[in-house]
């Protein structure tokens, strides 16, 4: 069965259009992760299936159940850690998990136990008693987490769980959400801008871009479908057009222009097309200032699909 | 059923964020104490005027400064309503079962039990003053009853009002645009004998003094229990009015998301 079904979504914000149509599945147990810049319509979609907010056309079911006609059916079978925290700051981490599992129907000894579990489980169980005000960045989203998970959701929504945490933190973060999946059995949505993020814990991803999915599968997948190494050449003097030719007569594709002066062309094998390629560059008295060669990254796989540079996309450039 | 379950937890929860920093009850309570100690005292000769129903201006006083202080407090009790959905504490209680209508009614209700404890106090302070409450336990009651009323019916526009304007500075001015005009025309400070034709007339309109006609007619001798019974009624049609406007507004804000 499929824990999360999503047709054809569309939304507006006045004269923003949020969603434009979008569809994707996730099987249970899966963990899928939609990955795209800010603004592409990740949150979006992700309030609409925790029952924030509708959609203006198309259908969306979680966990089996319509979350238009069934929202509270919904909103029991689901754990919802929204990108801004939403824990009581004023009250401690027990007392914010204990209040949210009463409010999903739980009580008495199950509920304190299950709070211990979970304190332990996300390793705050030394604060647990702590008022949050005086939690650290990372210790706060680790009660996020414990928070949309204290009822033992089938389905979790995880909106971008690492944002605003150091390098470090961030890599603690995945370990812990993976080990979590794994020990809870859970279906995990989770969005991201980050995509080394998605690359390391979804099983599949979405992106999404401009609220369309662009392209959907597993990361290698994905990767496997640019066909080779990116070879990334940046020409001292800018003389893109010949450079695209040369390289085409070498049995490279031109793929990208970055900028001004940087041409991105796949080859199937970068370290023995090089030689070739800057020979050939050489001889026909085009500069070059840098050359790389890398494996295909997801955000290559970005760039492929949408024809825009991920970073200065997520920056709104 | 779960209205009621949900509204005691999520009271409980603010309850004990306020009992957490209790100097905001005791920092709340620094104006009427201002108004009963220093205002009482200035203004001790006034009730030679006459209509006042006692010579003692503060045992006249005490009872409507309980009131006005519940008024004053409610007036004010959106701004944890916007703290929360600043911090999008509400937004998380929306994706989950939840009930709505106790999301705003704690609100209301924390306000309302605030007044009662502040109540308590500035009736104990009353009492070391020397006030003497003709009808003894049970007008303890009636007062705190009517604190509850008069903070509950305000609480209900001061929540609307956070939940559509979602800004502190709004509050603000909303608080200071209602608070003195109400105060002002109510019996609170002076003899309705004492006060012009048309502010008598106004005052009979305002649910502020409501409030003050029953705290201080359980005060002083001659009780009319009609007058008492009479207006604690309204300021509860009038607080189920707005709590309903509340929870309307509270709807209003959802679809806003």
């Amino acid at each position: 069965m499929e824990a999360i079904a999503v047709q054809e979504l569309r939304k507006h914000y006045g004269e923003v259009r949020a969603l434009d149509g979008v569809s994707f599945n996730v099987s249970e147990g899966e963990v899928f992760g939609l990955l795209g810049p800010n603004g592409a319509g990740k949150s979006t979609t992700v309030r609409v299936l925790v029952t924030l907010t509708h959609a203006d056309a198309g259908t969306a079911s979680v966990a089996g159940h319509d979350v238009r006609r069934e929202p509270n059916a919904v909103r029991r079978a689901i754990g919802y850690v929204p990108q801004d925290s939403g824990v009581d700051q004023f009250a401690t981490g027990r007392e914010n998990l204990m209040l949210q599992g009463r409010v999903q129907g739980m009580s008495g000894r199950g509920l304190r136990q299950r709070t211990n579990e979970l304190l332990g489980l996300v390793g705050i169980a030394d604060a647990s008693d702590r008022v949050v005000k005086t939690y650290s960045g990372g210790m706060r989203r680790r009660l996020d987490i414990a928070l949309g998970l204290v009822h033992r959701p089938r389905v979790l929504f995880l909106d971008e769980p690492t944002t605003g945490l150091d390098p470090e933190a961030r890599v603690g973060m995945w370990a812990e959400v993976s080990r979590l999946a794994e020990a809870e059995g859970l279906t995990i949505l989770l969005t991201t801008h980050y995509l080394e993020e998605a690359d390391q814990l979804a099983d599949r991803l979405a992106i999404v871009s401009q609220g369309k999915i662009v392209v959907e599968g597993t990361p290698a997948e994905l990767k496997a479908n640019l066909m080779g190494d990116a070879v990334q050449v940046e020409l001292s003097n800018g003389q893109i057009e010949e450079a695209k030719r040369v390289l085409a007569a070498t049995g490279a594709r031109p793929e990208t222009v970055l900028g001004e002066r940087t041409l991105v062309a796949r080859v199937s094998d970068g370290g023995a097309a090089l030689p070739g390629i800057l020979g050939a560059l050489d001889a026909a008295g085009i500069g070059v200032a840098t050359v790389a060669v890398s494996r295909p990254s997801l955000d290559d796989v970005y760039l492929h699909f949408t024809g825009r540079d991920f970073t200065s996309e997520d920056r709104g450039e | 059923m779960s209205i009621a379950r949900d509204t005691w937890f999520m009271t409980v929860r603010q309850a004990r964020n306020l009992m957490r920093e209790p100097i905001w009850i005791v920092l709340l309570l620094v104006q009427p104490m201002v108004w009963l100690l220093l205002y009482g005292q200035l203004f001790h000769n006034v009730t030679r005027l006459g209509g006042f129903g006692t010579g003692s201006y503060i045992t006249f006083l005490a009872p409507a400064v309980v009131v006005m202080n519940a008024f004053f407090g409610a007036t004010w009790s959106g701004m944890s309503m916007i703290n929360d959905l600043d911090h999008k504490v509400i937004e998380r209680f929306l994706a989950t079962p939840a009930s709505r209508i106790a999301l705003v009614l704690s609100q209301i209700v924390r306000s309302a039990l605030t007044a009662a404890i502040q109540a308590i106090i500035i009736l104990l302070v009353s009492l070391a003053l020397g006030v003497h409450i003709h009808t003894g336990a049970l007008g303890w009651l009636v007062i705190i009853l009517a604190a509850i009323l008069v903070n509950s019916a305000f609480a209900g526009i001061s929540q609307a009002i956070a939940l559509l304007t979602r800004r502190e500075a709004t509050m603000i001015a909303v608080a200071n645009f209602i608070g003195l005009p109400l105060l002002f025309l109510s019996t609170t400070m002076i003899a309705k004998t004492q006060m012009p034709g048309w502010m008598q007339m106004a005052a009979k309109f305002n649910p502020v003094d409501w409030g003050v006609r029953v705290a201080r007619a359980v005060v002083l001798p001659g009780t009319d229990w009609s007058v008492v019974g009479w207006h604690l009624l309204l300021l509860f049609g009038l607080s189920v009015l707005t709590a309903a406007w509340a929870t309307r507004t509270f709807r209003a804000y959802q679809r806003s998301l």
